[in-house]
C-alpha cells in the first residue's frame, strides 16, 4: 500500500526554563512529549491544536531547526537523530518548512529572486549560469511574474510573500514540506487562493506535506489524515473523514463543536470547555487534559492514557476506551 | 434607536496622496442588537469603530458626516463631554489582549480607574465592583487574580478582564474589535458566550467587528458586509447568509473551507487582491476583482440600494428592480 515516508517515535523536545545553582535543570517545558506517528509518501497529515501545543515545536524538529531530547525520528528508514550535524545537513534539502508570518520570514534585504536562488546556490544543485531559468520557472510555478524576481519582499502583499515562501521552499526539491500556519495570516479571499496552490503543488511535484494549523476547517481541506495535539501529546489520529463525522477523544469533541458554524439556522449543541489550557511547566498528572475534560473519571487523574487503535486506522489516547 | 452614523467619511492625509479608509457610510444601531461588520484587512471596519469612539490617530481624520449617539452628535462635544460618554456609555474591546492593557499596572487598578472616574464610587466600592465583574467575566479566584500583573494571564484571561473592564459601568453600546481573533477556538467560544451573556445581563448593543464570517453567523443579528471603505452589502444575518446578493459576499462566503463539506474539489478563489487605496478603481471598487464585472461597473460607482429590507451596492441588481432602479 502507501509507502511510510517519515516515521516519528516516541519524540520529545524538552526546554530547560531554569536551573539551580549547580546548574541542574528545577523547572522543564516539554513542549512535545513523547510523540508518535508516521507520515506516508504522497500524503498530506493535519496536525491541529490550540496555541502552546507543541505543534510548531514539532515541525521544527524535523526540519532540524530543533533537536530532539530524546525519540526517533527515521526518514525514509533512516534514522536522522543519531547523525552528526554534518551528516543531519544532508537530509535537511528534502524537509522543507514553509513559515507562518509571510512579513518576518523573507529577509527585507534581498531581492525575492534572490531570496529563492539562496537554497539552490547553498546546496549547488545547479551551475550558477542556470539558476535565474530555475528562479524564473519556480515564480511561475508559485503564481508571480518573473519581472517580480527583482523586487524587495516589501513590495509584495502578505498573499504574494506566502508564495515566495512557497517557492523558496520548492526550490531544493524537497520531499516533503512542513507547512506551519501557511494561511492563518492572510485575509479569507487570500486563503483560498494560498490553499489552492498548496493542493495543486502537491499534485504536480508529488509532495508530501505536515500540515499545522489551528483552523480545523483548513486543516479538513487539505489533510489526508489528522491528529490532535494537546499540551505535548497527541490525543487523536485518524483519517479526515473519520475524525471529523465520528470524533473520539473528548478534547477533540470539544475542539470541534466550539467552531462557529457558516449557517444561522443551526446552533450547534456546544461543549464549552472552562478554563484555560494548563502551563506545560507543571502540567496536570495523569491525563493531560483531565483538568478541563468533562468526562473525567477517578483513572485519568492518576494514569496518562496511551494512544490505542478504536478502528481501523483511528488512534485514541483516553482512558474512556479501555 | 441608540446610534446613528450618517454619511461618515474618514481620511488620511498621507505625504503621496489622500486615502478615504471609510468612504461616505451609514448605519444605525438599535438598543440590544448585535450588528457585525465584517471585511477584510483595509476595508476600514476598525477605522469605523475608531471614528465612533474618537479615538482616531494622525494623521487619520474624520472629514464628513455625522456619528449621532441618541442623538447627539459626537463630533461637536467638547472633550471633556466626549470623555463623559467614553468608557461609561460607549466602550470598546481591542483586538490585542496583549498590547492594550497597562503592563506595569495591576489588573484591579486599571478595572477601578474608570469605576471612579465614571461612577464616582470610592476606593473600596470601586474594588467590589471590580472583583464583582471579574467574577462575571469568569476569572476564576477573582480576589487574588486581582492583583495580578497582565503578563500573568493567558490571552484568553486577559481578553477576559479586558471585557470587564469594557462592562464595568455598564455601557449601552460596546464596541468589539476583533474580540476573539488572537484567542484559540475554545476560548474563543468561552468569549463569545460571555458576550451573548452580558447583551441579555445589561441589554446593551454591541458593534462587532470581525473578518470571520463564522463569528458572525453565529452572533450577530445583522451584518454589513465592507470592502475598501464602502459598504457593498447590509441585511439580517439570515437572509445574508441564505440569499447573499453583492458577488464579494457571495465569493467570501464559498471561499472558506466548510467544517460539514465533505468534498475534496479545489475551493472557489476571489481572483487578485484589494486594490491600492492610493489607486482605487475609477467605479465599483471590487470591478476588477468580480466575475460579473460589466462595462458599467469599471466607469460609475453604484449605489447602496434596498431590497425588500437588504441593502446591495451592485449594478446587478439595478436591472431586477426594474424600471425603479434607473437613476
Amino acid at each position: 500500500m502507501s509507502e511510510v515516508l517519515m516515521d516519528i517515535q516516541d519524540l520529545a523536545k524538552h526546554f530547560v526554563v531554569d536551573t539551580n545553582f549547580f546548574g541542574k535543570p528545577v523547572s522543564v517545558l516539554k513542549a512535545v512529549d513523547g510523540v508518535s506517528f508516521s507520515i506516508n509518501k504522497g500524503e498530506a497529515f493535519g496536525l491541529v491544536g490550540e496555541s502552546g501545543c507543541g505543534k510548531t515545536t514539532l515541525g521544527k524538529i524535523l526540519v532540524n531547526l530543533y533537536s530532539p531530547t530524546s525519540g526517533k525520528l527515521f526518514f525514509e528508514g533512516k534514522d536522522l537523530t543519531v547523525l552528526n550535524e554534518g551528516q543531519r545537513r544532508l537530509y535537511c534539502k528534502d524537509i522543507q518548512m514553509i513559515f507562518q508570518d509571510p512579513y518576518a520570514s523573507l529577509n527585507p534585504k534581498m531581492t525575492v529572486g534572490d531570496i529563492i536562488a539562496e537554497p539552490i546556490l547553498i546546496n549547488g544543485l545547479l551551475p550558477k549560469n542556470q539558476v535565474e531559468e530555475r528562479v524564473i520557472y519556480l515564480l511561475n510555478c508559485v503564481g508571480l511574474a518573473r519581472h517580480q524576481r527583482n523586487r524587495y519582499p516589501h513590495e509584495f502583499s502578505g498573499g504574494q510573500r506566502q508564495r515566495v515562501g512557497i517557492a523558496r521552499a520548492l526550490a531544493v526539491e524537497p520531499k516533503i514540506i512542513v507547512c506551519d500556519e501557511p494561511v492563518s495570516a492572510l485575509d479569507v479571499s487570500i486563503q483560498a487562493q494560498v490553499l489552492n496552490l498548496l493542493g495543486d503543488l502537491k499534485e504536480e511535484f508529488g509532495l508530501t506535506y505536515l500540515f499545522i494549523a489551528h483552523g480545523l476547517n483548513v486543516v479538513k481541506h487539505i489533510s489526508d489524515r489528522v491528529g490532535v495535539m494537546y499540551l505535548g501529546k497527541l490525543v487523536e489520529i485518524a483519517p479526515k473523514k473519520e475524525l471529523y463525522a465520528n470524533p473520539q477523544h473528548p478534547y477533540t469533541q470539544a475542539l470541534l463543536s466550539a467552531i462557529p458554524v457558516i449557517n444561522p439556522e443551526k446552533k450547534m449543541e456546544r461543549i464549552i470547555l472552562e478554563g484555560d489550557v494548563p502551563s506545560p511547566i507543571n502540567p496536570p498528572a495523569g491525563c493531560r487534559f483531565s483538568s478541563r475534560c468533562f468526562k473525567v473519571q477517578e483513572s485519568c487523574k492518576l494514569q496518562e492514557a496511551k494512544l490505542k487503535e478504536v478502528s481501523p486506522g483511528h488512534f485514541v489516547a483516553c482512558h474512556l476506551f479501555d | 434607536m441608540l446610534l446613528e452614523v450618517k454619511n461618515l467619511t474618514t481620511e488620511f492625509k498621507l505625504k503621496r496622496g489622500i486615502v478615504k479608509a471609510v468612504d461616505d457610510i451609514s448605519f444605525t444601531i438599535d438598543k440590544g442588537e448585535i450588528l457585525a461588520i465584517v471585511g477584510e484587512s483595509g476595508s476600514g471596519k476598525s477605522v469605523t469603530s475608531l471614528s465612533i469612539m474618537g479615538l482616531l490617530q494622525n494623521p487619520g481624520r474624520v472629514t464628513g458626516g455625522q456619528i449621532l449617539y441618541k442623538s447627539q452628535d459626537l463630533n461637536k462635544l467638547s472633550r471633556k463631554e466626549q470623555q463623559k460618554l467614553r468608557g461609561n456609555q460607549i466602550s470598546m474591546i481591542f483586538q490585542e489582549p496583549m498590547t492594550s492593557l497597562n503592563p506595569v499596572w495591576r489588573i484591579k487598578d486599571q478595572i477601578m480607574e474608570s469605576i471612579m472616574l465614571h461612577m464616582k464610587l470610592s476606593k473600596k466600592e470601586a474594588l467590589a465592583r471590580t472583583i464583582e465583574m471579574l467574577e462575571t467575566v469568569g476569572i476564576p479566584s477573582a480576589a487574588q487574580r486581582a492583583n495580578d500583573y497582565p503578563h500573568q494571564m493567558s490571552g484568553g484571561m486577559r481578553q477576559r478582564v479586558m471585557t470587564a473592564m469594557a462592562l464595568a459601568c455598564e455601557p449601552e453600546l460596546l464596541i468589539a474589535d476583533e474580540p476573539t481573533t488572537a484567542l484559540d477556538v475554545t476560548i474563543q467560544a468561552q468569549i463569545l458566550e460571555l458576550l451573548y451573556r452580558m447583551r441579555e445581563k445589561f441589554h446593551m448593543a454591541v458593534m462587532l467587528i470581525t473578518h470571520d464570517l463564522g463569528v458572525v453567523s453565529e452572533a450577530a443579528d445583522r451584518v454589513i458586509v465592507m470592502y475598501c471603505g464602502k459598504i457593498m452589502e447590509e441585511a439580517d444575518v439570515r437572509s445574508l447568509f441564505n440569499h447573499p446578493l453583492h458577488p464579494y459576499t457571495i465569493g467570501l462566503l464559498k471561499s472558506i473551507p466548510q467544517i460539514d463539506n465533505d468534498s475534496d474539489e479545489p475551493l472557489y478563489m476571489i481572483k487578485g487582491m484589494v486594490p491600492n487605496p492610493l489607486n482605487m478603481p475609477k467605479g465599483c471598487p471590487f470591478s476588477d476583482r468580480c466575475e460579473q464585472s460589466m462595462e458599467r461597473c469599471t466607469q460609475e460607482m453604484p449605489q447602496l440600494r434596498e431590497i425588500d429590507g437588504h441593502k446591495v451596492r451592485c449594478f446587478l441588481y439595478d436591472a431586477k428592480e426594474g424600471g425603479s432602479g434607473k437613476q
